[in-house]
């Protein structure tokens, strides 16, 4: 650890002229933090307050201010049950597809012949699209794929006027929504799975070839296993940024589809009714608590990858 | 979806030596993945052109509210910028020279603004909030900076790594320069491109934060597209056409001038996303 060096050494040479020696070491220790207070401070006002008081809130009743555990178990029922699990399962099904599919673009251009050409253009396209979302990407796939979008009309003019929102098709529910989140979640996926691709050493896959190992084995045996706790965690990180997406959902179906983020903004926005906050805080806390279950089980996966993979 | 940078070190990253038998494999296979893929990204940018028409490009800028929406949008950036920087980068700083056992848990704490959603922060920040904040947009560029702070953390603290810090700051302490000299005048010039990522990417996520604005009733350039589909469908997919523009610019700039002066210095290298790289190389190093 080059840390404690680190620490014994910085003292000596920032407070030199102040004679650090003399002071007490309690004083020092407080001096020392005091550094690091503005920002604590700022983490404390804007992330911790707000959260503590949507845990307060999930359990105070509208009306009253008394603790209750009403919110949350209708927070759990009916309508909002259901927008959970919608919530849920969309977060799961853009999660995998997107996830299997941006593995398979990160292993193309991984091998790619002129990797550096190829390479540099997915990588620099991936970074672009993966931060895009949100109210832009919900117009292009309305200018692509609504009853008198582009693509709508390609398949009209191609399939004698077949016109697919006569036959079941919509942009504005939970296919839509699917549709749309693969738009930052493929490049997403390839970034954040490009360097677990390129921690498989060259050497183990020559180790095995040496050995009589085919393709297939290789991957059975040696590469699969090493990548599968970095792939299960690129599935984690795709399901949180599903799960907390809101903008693209709402400039989409404009507040229509039933997804937990969109109820909360409904109830918040007072679409719903009056003095519903407390409902929101509860489906907040939930989200959070979600949330919170995910990344303990992606840091838990990224140590896991660590083992092999740095 | 936020904006994510990282910067990783050059030193840090081995290019892996791709043995020849790798390269032979499935090409066919890559061309058809990598055409679909081409195929789904472009396609939705060209029919958002051609459903815009060119038109619709001219009249953006004189429709009803779009300056005041977009003055917003650009006042919010600025304030979002500003104090993220004097925040986070004497913060990062000092964290590296006096406190380097806390990064651990400074990179738990910045990235908490990514883990939670912008949604459920909102609606906390909402609640506690006093009076005199609320009624004005300037709350909403305060909070700006928590959802600004993993970018902005990240880009520093890769930025730092990737030169010796500690010598150079005590060298400039055993020649005489006192700490507001030593951070603007080494410390700072160092870390130009960290500086620059991080506000880019405060800048983009700003222009583009649909979220928090909507939810606190305040018409920035998102929300303003959004409330005028209604009238419009064109012009507001003209609007989303150019704030797609601007914001790729912006994060095209940075990764060009990233790559520049990791080339000429063989230091930090730029990338435009990546937490989970960023927390990969956390768990493998061996500091």
């Amino acid at each position: 650890m080059t840390d404690s060096a680190t620490q014994a050494a910085a003292p000596a040479v920032q407070t030199a002229g102040a004679r650090p020696g003399r002071l007490p070491r309690l004083v020092r220790a407080t001096l020392r933090w005091a550094g690091v207070l503005p920002f604590g401070a700022y983490v404390a006002l804007g992330l911790a307050a707000p959260t503590i008081a949507i845990a307060i809130g999930a359990f105070q009743d509208s009306d009253t201010g008394a603790a209750s555990l009403s919110n949350i178990d209708t927070a759990v029922h009916g309508v909002y049950l259901t927008g959970l699990k919608t919530s849920i399962f969309l977060s799961v099904a853009t999660a995998i597809v997107p996830g299997i599919f941006g593995l398979l673009i990160a292993y193309a251009i991984f091998t790619a012949k002129r990797g550096n050409i190829l390479r540099r253009v997915v990588m620099t396209a991936s970074g672009v699209f993966a931060n895009f979302g949100g109210v832009p990407l919900a117009f292009l796939f309305i200018a692509t794929l609504s009853t008198t979008g582009v693509v709508t009309g390609w398949i009209k003019d191609v399939f004698n006027g077949f016109n697919i929102w006569n036959h079941g098709f919509t942009l504005y529910d939970f296919r839509g929504i699917f549709l749309v989140y693969m738009y930052f979640q493929i490049p997403l996926m390839v970034l954040v799975i490009l360097p677990a691709l390129e921690g498989l050493r060259p050497a183990w896959r020559e180790a095995a070839q040496n050995m009589g190992a085919g393709t297939w084995q290789y991957w059975r045996y040696v590469g699969g296993p090493v990548l599968l706790p970095s792939f299960l965690g690129c599935l984690l990180l795709l399901f949180g940024s599903a799960f907390s997406a809101y903008a693209t959902a709402e400039a989409l179906t404009g507040g229509t589809i039933s997804l937990t983020p969109i109820q909360i903004g409904a109830l918040l926005n007072g679409n719903v009714l009056a003095g519903q906050e407390n409902l929101g805080y509860a489906l907040g806390l939930i989200m959070i608590v979600i949330i919170a279950i995910i990344m303990a089980l992606y840091t838990m996966l990224q140590r896991r990858a660590a083992r092999w993979l740095r | 979806m936020a904006t994510v940078a990282s910067v990783s070190t050059g030193a840090e990253a081995p290019t892996p030596v791709r043995p020849a038998a790798a390269r032979r494999t499935f090409p066919v296979w890559r061309w058809v993945i990598l055409i679909i893929a081409a195929a789904y990204f472009l396609i939705p940018l060209y029919a958002g052109l051609k459903f815009a028409g060119l038109k619709a490009f001219t009249q953006v800028t004189s429709y009803p509210q779009f300056g005041s929406a977009f003055v917003l949008s650009l006042r919010l950036a600025l304030i979002a910028t500003v104090l993220t920087l004097v925040l986070m980068v004497p913060t990062t700083v000092y964290v590296h020279l006096r406190l380097p056992r806390i990064r651990r848990l400074m990179e738990a704490i910045t990235i908490l603004p990514i883990v939670i959603p912008p949604i459920v922060l909102i609606i906390g920040v909402l609640k506690v909030a006093p009076g005199f904040l609320i009624g004005t947009p300037d709350m909403l560029g305060l909070e700006y900076v928590i959802l600004a702070m993993p970018f902005a953390y990240r880009s520093l603290d890769a930025g730092l790594r990737s030169f010796d810090v500690k010598t150079l700051v005590e060298a400039s302490n055993s020649l005489g320069a006192g700490w507001p000299t030593t951070l603007w005048r080494v410390v700072m010039p160092n870390l130009r491109t960290a500086i620059l990522s991080a506000t880019v990417l405060t800048v983009a996520l700003v222009l583009g934060e649909y979220t928090m604005a909507s939810l606190d009733n305040f018409q920035t350039f998102p929300v303003w597209i959004v409330n005028f589909e209604q009238a419009s469908g064109p012009v507001s997919t003209a609007a989303s056409l150019l704030a797609l523009f601007v914001t790729w610019i912006l994060l095209m700039l940075i990764v060009t001038v990233g790559s520049r002066s990791a080339r000429k210095r063989g230091g930090a290298q730029v990338q435009l996303f990546s937490v989970a790289t960023q927390t990969r190389q956390t768990v493998g190093d061996p500091e």
